[in-house]
């Protein structure tokens, strides 16, 4: 297929007439027509001539010129409706456009579908989508991961050349490893979240899913950088990703904490971590002992913030300027709403909400403390397998653990890279965190870049 | 912190309305369990001496961020498009359900 090549290939075929960007998005449009209805992959589908007919309108030096896209539905678009997975906004058409397609879309790609995702950010698996739940393409009697799940479902089934997720405490990172493609959550701040339904605010990031770590660099490149329209987007440099992709050392140093792979992590999981760090190690890498006992006050310490900022973003929703009424949340969105309301209600807010405050500050100086001595650290993605489709929804507490090893890098806001590093014995794909200081994503990338220069988990593709 | 979080059903009803939930009774029922199940979870933070620690609210070091003090023309809304997503709408103005309704009526 056109769209297993990577972005750097479609591009310089595109410049030497090799390849025509119209049979990319034919082709993107026939993986759509084929899977996306049965894997409640795609919420909205744009029409494929009015893309075509767009593409005729670009300039063919943009820099990424005709690279069809798929976006999270949490993304404002003037093209489609933007329902976040929810009936409430069942019917929204935004009439601005969020940062993070603007950039895209002046660059030269074209944007063809929303995907699907846990309504509001709520989830670590897609099941709670007003539009179907969505399934993994690797095994479609389990779940797609999320909360950015239709995305990462779009890149695996190549119905687009790479898509954007959402990360808040995992969306990106959970169902990348779930589909075995490369997925990035961002320095918090490094991209705008101008026009991203918001969720938990102090710590959604906007993030490329791609199928190798030099896609999400060319990618970055693009939606990275300050917004006047965003106060908390990051006013660093945005360096030329791709360029400094080969510059990485290989003699990084490595940290993994023995605390990270402890009790509820499953033992293929450990196991494909450990095998990934001695490939590290081969490159010339150093591997480090570091400690970090913060999973389990983490997690709980974002289960208080993300729901006590959701229920304040979501008190927006009043049917009044737009959408529907509230009885149309989810049952999960009730919950945390709830239970957030709860946190920051007088009484409960010192006990709650403050002491998640101060957790934060604990975390922060415990991975400090970490990077002074590593340089990058190796974590598990997911603790499980993806589960059967219907069993997290019923579970408060397991959907809760499914994101164990992301909140702690939610909470401090450094980047995550995530990478496919190999497959359970059930066939299904696994993948590893490697988590930097703010502002390195350079050094992620190009260490995933390494890495998969001499491995090919990333190259395959689930036969559907 | 109580060494065990019981949420009652009249809680959850009182928090439904804070937030402004309607709920059906199957719901309800469910969300009772599951709400304290979530606390249950929480709590184990109590174990972590936080007394020396500062709070942390945001992680982007950035203070005070302004923008400059002119209209931006580009992110403007007409009228049309401000009202252009709303279910009811009048004479260019939304319509919101009645707070204070005239006893006589």
């Amino acid at each position: 297929m056109l769209l297993d090549k990577s972005i750097l290939e479609l591009l310089t075929g595109y410049k030497n007439k090799s390849i025509d960007p119209v049979d990319v998005i034919n082709e993107a449009y026939g993986q759509i027509d084929k899977y996306s209805s049965k894997l409640n992959t795609l919420i909205t589908v744009r029409d494929k001539q009015e893309v075509l007919d767009f593409l005729k309108t670009l300039d063919s030096s943009l820099p990424l010129y005709g690279l069809p896209y798929i976006l999270k539905d949490s993304y404002a678009t003037t093209e489609l409706r933007t329902t976040c997975a929810s009936k409430i906004l069942d019917n929204y058409l935004s009439p601005y456009d969020a940062t993070v397609h603007k950039k895209l879309k002046e660059a030269g790609a074209i944007l063809i579908g929303k995907g699907n995702q846990d309504a509001w950010g709520h989830g670590a698996s897609t099941e709670n989508s007003d539009y179907g739940m969505g399934k993994n393409p690797w095994d479609p009697t389990r779940v797609v991961g999320g909360s950015s799940g239709g995305p990462a479902a779009a890149v695996a089934t190549r119905m687009c050349a790479f898509a954007i997720g959402e990360d808040t405490g995992g969306s990106i990172r959970n169902p990348a490893a779930w589909n075995n493609i490369s997925g990035l959550r961002v320095t918090y701040g490094r991209v705008s979240r101008y026009g991203c339904v918001a969720y938990a605010s102090s710590m959604d990031t906007v993030g490329p899913f791609g199928k190798t770590a030099a896609d999400l660099a060319i990618i970055l490149k693009v939606i990275a950088g300050p917004d006047v329209y965003d106060g908390t987007s990051a006013p660093h440099e945005v360096p030329d990703y791709n360029l400094e992709l080969t510059k990485t050392p290989n003699k990084l140093k490595i940290g993994i904490a023995p605390e990270m792979f402890g009790a509820g992590l499953d033992q293929e999981i450990s196991n494909n971590a450990q095998d990934f760090a001695s490939k590290l190690a081969e490159l010339g890498h150093q591997l480090i002992d570091i400690s970090l006992p913060v999973a389990e006050i983490s997690d709980a310490a974002y289960y208080i913030l993300a729901p006590s900022e959701t229920s304040s973003n979501l008190g927006r929703y009043d049917g009044i300027r737009y959408g529907n009424t509230r009885d149309l949340f989810t049952q999960e969105s009730m919950r945390r709403i709830m239970v957030g309301t709860y946190e920051l209600s007088s009484g409960y807010y010192d006990a709650f909400y403050r002491k998640a405050l101060k957790i934060r500050t604990l975390l922060i100086k415990t991975f400090q403390k970490a990077f002074e001595q590593c340089d990058v650290i190796l974590l598990p993605e997911n603790p499980i397998m993806p589960p059967k489709l219907g069993d997290l929804i019923s579970d408060p507490l397991a959907n809760m653990l499914a994101d164990l090893y992301n909140t702690p890098v939610s909470l401090i806001g450094s980047p995550s890279l995530v990478i496919p590093s190999g497959f359970h014995k059930n066939g299904l794909p696994i993948g590893v965190q490697l988590v930097g200081k703010k502002f390195s994503e350079s050094l992620l990338l190009g260490l995933g870049h390494q890495y998969q220069q001499v491995t090919e988990w990333h190259t395959r593709s689930p036969q559907l | 912190m109580k060494a065990k979080v019981i949420i009652t059903t009249d809680q959850v009803k009182h928090l439904a309305k804070l937030a402004a939930l309607p709920l059906s009774d199957d719901r309800l029922k469910k969300l009772v369990g599951q709400i304290e199940t979530t606390f249950e979870y929480v709590q184990t933070l109590e174990k972590t001496d936080t007394t020396t620690l500062d709070e942390t609210n945001q992680v982007t070091g950035l203070t005070n961020v302004m923008r400059e003090d002119i209209i931006d023309d580009s992110r403007t809304f007409t009228q049309e498009q401000a009202l252009q997503n709303a279910k009811h709408s009048h004479n260019g103005y939304f319509v919101v359900p009645a707070i204070f309704v005239a006893e006589d009526n």
